[in-house]
């Protein structure tokens, strides 16, 4: 949806898997340690940590499973932490309705994926119906 | 009911006193807001503090789980506050566009005490 230029550079790369609701902590415990090594502040670790938090269990919920790549990430003077969830699961129908929130066909508020956009610098998301949902965040440190 | 104890319910007077200091998961969840429910029926309790000054992410699901706990509470007749919450997680919930229902807030526990006092008076 929100399209940003892919001159973006990867620093460092991490694969983990999503395959149990306990993963849920493991992600986002991984991505809060990659935010505190690059110095974000208390209230950016939050909203980056607690998007991978909405996220990562997206996956679980919808997908049962799939993965999560953490990646440390600058574009010239910026540094910044990205991570992309894959899964092939279901997929979204109505993408628009998802996003909009307040929209939920599990036992979540409804609020993953628009609560999440909302936290994060970049958001970009990828589903097709019986395929699966890539979904990408990416949030900068201050400067 | 059998009480779960994942997470511990003191009493002080006839309020109780619940630190939420673990992740809440779908059974810890339930677990909790059963013992909750059973503790004020068993003790009377008029008040409930859940204190969640050692959270320090708050998603959705979790605040879900909070609120929901506040609403079933209030159902028999006893107040929730929430205390605690640190100023980053209060900051992503609203930016998220959350409403916690059903909960009263305070600062510490001595305000949410104080809060409850307050409540019960009126």
């Amino acid at each position: 949806m929100n399209v940003e230029p892919d001159a973006v550079e990867s620093l460092s790369r991490r694969e983990m898997p999503i395959g149990s609701e306990d993963d849920v902590v493991v992600v986002r415990r991984a991505v809060r340690a990659l935010a505190q090594k690059r110095g974000f502040n208390a209230f950016a670790s939050a909203a980056l940590t607690t998007a991978t938090s909405e996220l990562t269990r997206n996956v679980w919920v919808h997908a049962r499973k799939g993965i999560a790549i953490l990646e440390e990430v600058a574009d010239g003077g910026r540094i910044g932490v990205r991570v992309t969830f894959e899964d092939e699961g279901p997929g979204i129908v109505d993408l628009e309705r998802a996003l909009a929130g307040g929209f939920s066909t599990a036992r979540t508020m409804g609020l993953g994926l628009s609560g999440s956009r909302r936290l994060v610098d970049a958001f970009r998301i990828d589903s097709a119906v019986g395929r699966g949902t890539t979904v990408e965040i990416v949030k900068w440190k201050e400067p | 009911m059998t009480i779960h104890g994942v997470i511990p319910i003191l009493r002080m007077g006839d309020i109780l006193l619940t630190t939420v200091h673990i992740e809440l998961h779908d059974a810890v969840a339930e677990g909790f807001q059963a013992d909750v429910l059973t503790a004020i029926e068993q003790r009377r309790a008029r008040g409930l503090i859940v204190d969640i000054s050692g959270l320090d992410v708050v998603d959705s699901y979790v605040a879900r789980i909070l609120a929901e706990t506040g609403r079933m509470a209030l159902l028999m007749g006893t107040q929730t506050v929430l205390v605690g919450m640190r100023p980053e997680v209060a900051a992503t919930l609203v930016r998220m566009g959350y409403r916690m229902e059903g909960v009263y807030a305070a600062l510490d526990l001595d305000e949410g005490l104080a809060l409850l006092r307050r409540l019960g008076r009126r």
